[in-house]
């Protein structure tokens, strides 16, 4: 255990969640495809390594991005929330980061409206070659949502969903079986043997 | 258009005091254009009074529809459905928008999430400003477009007052001095004769609320109504 896990582990013992877990803050990340999704992904080829929990949003710019986007990360339990984007002047749509400033400057307002501090929500400027500075970036706002304690939400949006998230992050639907190379004959394909997963779900026998 | 705020959430929360399920109701039409009551801003602000009342652990059920006007009869007819299951109605029009959606719904409590500032434009992203007064007699054909009524601090209609100061107000010195504006405006246009013409004193009594208008290709059936 390194210097700051250290201190994390200090801080996370006030707070202990319902279901008995120490405090480990949830930060949610949205990056903007062109200069901070790059910046993490050198991050990871440079072999930085940062807090394992930041989840990265990438975004085609983050000029997309809108308050209600930034509030709902907060009602679904994010304790932090950065927007990461171009340096000013380098945005790929000229002013998508520059929207973005002054979105989540109005965020910040709302969610200071709301009751929650506005720290938890942070714009950052990233550029693409800037993979230290994305592994620093995540590292502070982990560190700030460690300090500031869970999002009060988390817990409401803990029992909405059965106190589990919503959706595994690493969860996907059962593959259908493979068919390729399988002989199916006439009575498996009459038994409805061979199930085939469609979008609306399992259809015996198709 | 017609140009509204938001009002503060601590007020709007107040509203709701006692109500277990809101029908927050967006109008589509200006408020929705100067970033008020619109589909998103209803959105915004349903988020806002859901997340207030879980930090607050009240059970408050929050819903939101946005219709296409709040001033037309017609666009309520679906609300109608389902307007009873709500305790209350949180509308996010314009003035003009509550009290006709309050009419229609006469049995439940509407209330104003906005303040409904003035009829402006937009000067840019973000920026609004008044235009108009709504004074049911237009002179702008002599004031070169530029509306002394809404524009000048004290309603002159016959030039400046004594306190124009270098193209400011006296009353306001960050703001343009209307009559400066009209004559600049004027010049401009080589109407500067304009100027010349006296203007009456303002008939104000056509100008009198409550206003009604019947358009005129509606007056006849509208007196034969029985």
């Amino acid at each position: 255990m390194n210097d700051t896990q250290a201190s994390h582990a200090a801080h996370g013992a006030g707070h202990e969640l319902e279901t008995g877990k120490a405090y480990e803050p949830k930060v949610v990340a949205y990056c903007c495809t062109y200069c901070a999704y790059t910046a993490a992904d050198l991050a990871g080829s440079m072999r930085l390594s940062y807090s394992p929990q930041v989840r990265i949003i990438k975004t085609l710019c983050t000029g997309k991005i809108d308050a209600l986007l930034l509030l709902k990360a907060f009602e679904e339990g994010a304790d932090a929330v950065f927007v990461a984007g171009c340096n000013i002047g380098d945005c790929h749509f000229l002013e998508g980061n520059l929207r973005a400033i002054q979105v989540v400057a109005h965020a910040k307002h709302l969610l200071a409206e709301i009751g929650l501090e506005p720290e938890r929500l942070e714009f950052f400027h990233i550029p693409a070659s800037a993979g230290p500075l994305f592994a620093q970036r995540a590292n502070q706002m982990v560190e700030r949502a460690m300090a500031l304690g869970p999002n009060p939400l988390r817990f409401s949006a803990h029992e909405k969903y059965g106190k589990k998230l919503q959706r595994e992050p690493d969860s996907h639907p059962a593959l259908p079986p493979a068919r390729f190379g399988r002989l199916v004959t006439e009575a498996e394909r009459e038994k409805g043997a061979t199930p085939v997963r469609t979008p609306e779900g399992t259809i015996p026998g198709a | 258009m017609i140009v509204a705020k938001r009002k503060p959430l601590e007020q709007i929360e107040g509203f709701l005091e006692g109500a277990e399920r809101v029908l927050v109701v967006g109008c589509g039409t200006c408020v929705a254009v100067c970033m008020a009551g619109g589909e998103k801003e209803v959105e915004i602000l349903a988020e806002q009074l859901r997340m207030r009342a879980k930090l607050a652990g009240r059970r408050q059920q929050i819903d939101e529809v946005t219709v296409t006007r709040q001033c037309d009869r017609e666009y309520f007819a679906p609300l109608a459905a389902c307007v009873d299951q709500y305790d209350l109605l949180l509308s996010t029009a314009c003035g003009a928008g509550v009290q006709f959606l309050a009419e229609r719904f006469d049995h439940k409590p509407v209330l104003p999430a906005l303040n409904t500032l003035f009829i402006g434009v937009a000067e840019g992203p973000g920026v609004w400003s008044q235009r108009c007064t709504a004074c049911a007699d237009c002179i702008l054909d002599q004031t070169g477009g530029i509306c002394p009524m809404t524009m000048c601090a004290k309603n002159l209609l016959n030039g400046p007052c004594g306190g124009t100061n270098h193209g400011k107000c006296e009353v306001d010195g960050t703001k343009d001095c209307a009559w400066t504006l009209i004559y600049r405006r004027l010049e401009k246009l080589g109407r500067l004769d304009l100027l010349k013409k006296i203007q009456l004193p303002k008939d104000y009594s056509v100008a009198t609320k409550p206003a009604r208008f019947t358009h005129e290709a509606f007056q006849k059936a509208e007196n034969q109504e029985p």
